[in-house]
């Protein structure tokens, strides 16, 4: 892709990606990593979708419907949504501060090897005796019961990727706190970076519960502690606690990137400073404090008692009103803006109402007399997944059309871009507007079939065609792909024209040390203001050119995440008393890792310098 | 400034730590992630507090009837001494003392394995007195929130001594100054972490 891989061998471009601390090439494998397991968790919902088109259908058994919507749910959150936006994240946050690199470029190629170890063993499951089956929320009671090794799965793949996932976030947090240009100052930020640091924040905070509840979960299925068995003094709403204080801050650790990146597409093609950006930037953050204040809207049915209801309800409507600041601004951005409708816009376009419609009906859920209605079925899954991909998914398709020219130096194809829309966002609505529907009806969720004749069998058979044409939209972006790839037209820089941020300013294809010399920040939008003023070169400087710092690569993050994913096996059979390999298994996994962390810690790793020289002689971004 | 430069207490900056990019990111980082930890920590403590002295029908063992607060107070005491001479160490470094650095240290690990030993037997005692992990979910939440502090102690002791081991023929420099302050830094947190589990799991156990 980049110029860089056409000059290496196959091997020595693998070798590359495999030892990678750069920023933008672990942007790649982030975004490689998500998109497969995307496509998975796609195939797990149309076999769902399948499943449901009629009545008593037998196309899939219950047992097996049980791990589909297990993973569908899992893999969707865990691998494909939050790996995605981290792909963006990792590919423009850095130059939109105006950095060289984040500010741990080993610990970033370490928390994406965690991530994809952590999901490959997950997915493990489906070959080794059966995936999780008690729903991604894995409710103890349930989860305790489950005969089969999946729930183990569960357990330890989600703690690995979970590690990988923290590390990712106190990167951020780190890299946008120190490593912003000169000029850069918080209240000049692109608002992807504000909702990149936001969310990041989010997950140092969220994170730990659920690592704390999983270890309780494979300490009680693995070593007969007594967390949440109650025969032995144990509390089964423990999990439910701690699931949802991760849970609910996860769904605002998806949707602000979300809404940055929407912050950002918007703003370009209106052709207008985005409207009210501080109060943008407080409602993000409001809306990142309120994200640990509503968790228990989750469990109103548990018996929590009225005030405590009473008071979930209220934080939970609360959060309605910075959600509703976000969305007039978006409007009025867009009102009497010079607008151009890219397939980005129309993304955005067509998130706007969507989301809302996700929004209102979050609304009315939080009102707990309404949910004991509404609780456990389908009105719920129509409601998540208005906001999950109303909100997200559109988000991670405008931005993989609006980046692929900063990742790639491509452009997408227009026209193939706007058909994608078409069909994704039309086949969206007809999944699941009508499952509102069924809800109200009283069909219940996470079943794997059901009677005839209570008029719900044309509306499931309307969603599964929805789902189709959902998948057609995911088809087509991926032709769009691969016709891209092959054509291979550089795109150059500032290829929408109307970049407004850092990111655009760079020559393309990025060279490697991102900028030759660190830029000095003028504004908010600083790249339109140098544009506006006719500087050519698009960027002032904050310094002359001199020698840059630089990380060297490292195959350590890979070797320690791996070892971690050997161990994991160990740990998982040691239960059983057949399996006499399991504990050597877990002790060399754990080897692999404690040593390479060792030599690591050991070898000092001071990087290397390029020379003023070299920087001198350079033109574009070839290594 | 280069990160192996060699320095002498005249020409060695106020805060070593925070002289390099480097050293100022790892700063900032460690302390974001000590915020993880605390969140780690209090969900923890959470889950004992709701779980505390819950057991199957009939249970003998409770806070009242375990815990003692002599032996408790003996691992404040060590811990919270450990605290202070790491403080000392952490003055030497900034004075570019290495030997007397190391030495701290090195009495910070003496006093860190005292109370590692010491809990090592009281958990040894409770688990001859038939109070053990698997006995109840009182055994299960006080072994995991004492036991994952426990976990964090010897973390800290690892990375002490690693640091003088490697260090111990290379004096200080900026590569490895902010090494030394962020170990120093996890022993504090080790520390407070251990005031609140001495309040909140033994005096509370014993007083109510």
């Amino acid at each position: 892709m980049s110029s860089t891989a056409k000059k290496k061998g196959f091997g020595a471009t693998i070798w590359d990606y495999l030892t990678t601390v750069d920023h933008k090439k672990i942007a790649v494998l982030y975004l490689i990593a998500g998109t497969l397991f995307f496509v998975i968790g796609g195939i797990e919902a149309m076999l769902i979708r399948i499943q449901l088109a009629e009545p008593n259908n037998d196309f899939v058994s219950a047992g097996l419907f049980n791990e589909i919507i297990t993973m569908h749910g899992t893999t969707m959150i865990f691998l494909a949504a939050m790996p995605l936006l981290f792909a963006f994240m990792n590919a423009a946050v850095p130059l939109q501060i105006g950095a060289r690199d984040v500010a741990f470029p080993f610990l970033n190629s370490l928390g994406f090897w965690l991530f994809l170890f952590g999901g490959l063993f997950l997915n493990l499951s489906w070959f080794l005796g059966g995936a999780p089956d008690a729903g991604w929320t894995s409710y103890a009671s349930l989860s305790l019961a489950s005969p089969t090794h999946g729930i183990d799965f569960y357990a330890l793949g989600l703690q690995i990727s979970g590690a990988g996932t923290l590390i990712a976030g106190i990167n951020f947090l780190v890299t946008i706190i120190n490593m912003r240009a000169p000029g850069m100052t918080y209240m000049r930020m692109p608002l992807f970076t504000w909702t990149t640091f936001v969310a990041s924040a989010l997950i140092l905070f969220a994170f730990p519960p659920l690592t704390v509840g999983l270890f309780f979960m494979i300490f009680d299925r693995m070593f007969d502690a007594n967390f949440f068995d109650h025969l032995n003094g144990g509390n089964t709403i423990i999990w439910e606690h701690l699931f949802w204080i991760f849970g609910h801050p996860e769904v605002y650790i998806l949707v602000l990137p979300a809404f940055g990146l929407f912050s950002e597409i918007f703003a370009t093609f209106s052709r207008k400073r985005l409207f009210g950006y501080s109060s943008m930037v407080f409602a993000t953050i409001l809306i990142g404090f309120l994200g640990f204040m509503v968790w228990a809207h989750h469990m109103f049915t548990v018996g929590l008692g009225p005030t405590a209801n009473a008071i979930f309800a209220v934080a939970t409507m609360a959060i309605a009103v910075p959600t509703g600041m976000k969305v007039f601004n978006w409007l009025l951005t867009i009102w009497g803006g010079n607008i151009k409708v890219t397939t980005p816009m129309l993304y955005g376009l067509g998130f706007i109402p969507s989301f809302v419609a996700g929004g209102v009906t979050g609304v009315m859920q939080a009102s707990a007399p309404l949910d004991y209605q509404l609780h456990d079925s389908y009105f719920i899954v129509a409601h998540f997944h208005y906001v999950i991909v109303g909100g997200i998914v559109l988000a991670l398709f405008a931005a993989a059309h609006y980046y692929w020219p900063l990742m790639f130096n491509q452009m997408l194809n227009e026209t193939l871009g706007k058909i994608t829309f078409v069909f994704f966002f039309v086949g969206f609505h007809c999944t699941f507007f009508i499952q509102h529907f069924l809800g109200l009806m009283g069909m219940p969720r996470r079943v794997f079939t059901y009677q005839g004749d209570q008029g719900w069998d044309l509306f499931n058979y309307i969603s599964t065609i929805g789902a189709f044409l959902m998948a057609i939209g995911v088809i087509l972006l991926v032709v769009n792909v691969i016709i891209t790839a092959i054509k291979g037209e550089p795109a150059g820089r500032d290829p929408w024209k109307d970049g407004r941020t850092l990111e655009w300013a760079i020559p393309q294809p990025v060279p490697y040390y991102n900028f030759k010399q660190t830029p000095l920040v003028r504004g908010l939008d600083t790249f339109w203001i140098e544009k506006m003023e006719g500087n050519k070169e698009g960027m002032t400087y904050a310094e002359p050119i001199s020698d840059i710092h630089m990380p060297n690569n490292s195959f350590i993050p890979f070797m320690i995440s791996f070892g971690l994913f050997v161990a994991a096996f160990g740990a998982l059979y040691h239960q059983d008393a057949d399996k006499a390999w399991s504990l050597p298994v877990l002790i060399a996994g754990l080897a692999i890792t404690f040593l390479s962390m060792i030599v690591r810690s050991l070898k000092d790793d001071l990087g290397y310098h390029i020379h003023k020289e070299e920087l001198m002689n350079e033109k574009g971004g070839k290594k | 400034m280069d990160l192996k430069t060699k320095f002498t207490p005249q020409s060695w900056p106020a805060h070593p730590e925070n002289a390099t990019l480097e050293g100022k990111n790892k700063t900032l980082g460690f302390w974001i992630f000590l915020g993880g930890e605390t969140v780690l920590f209090a969900t923890l403590f959470a889950t004992f507090l709701a779980l505390k002295n819950k057991g199957p029908n009939g249970m003998e063992f409770s806070t009242q009837s375990l815990f003692e607060l002599p032996l408790a107070f003996i691992m404040t005491m060590l811990l919270l001494t450990s605290s202070l001479t790491s403080v000392y160490a952490m003055y030497h470094m900034k004075n570019h003392n290495f030997k007397a650095m190391q030495a701290w240290i090195a009495v910070t690990v003496v006093l860190g394995l005292g109370f590692l030993g010491l809990e090592i037997y009281e958990f040894y005692h409770y688990v001859h007195l038939g109070f053990t992990f698997t006995q109840s979910a009182f055994g299960s939440s006080f072994y995991t929130l004492v036991g994952t502090h426990g976990l964090h102690v010897i973390i800290g002791l690892a990375w002490f001594i690693l640091l003088m081991l490697r260090n111990s023929k290379r004096g200080l420099n900026l590569y490895n100054a902010p090494k030394y302050y962020l170990a120093s830094l996890y022993w504090h947190f080790i520390d407070v972490v251990w005031v609140f589990i001495f309040t909140v799991v033994y005096l509370m156990g014993v007083l109510d």
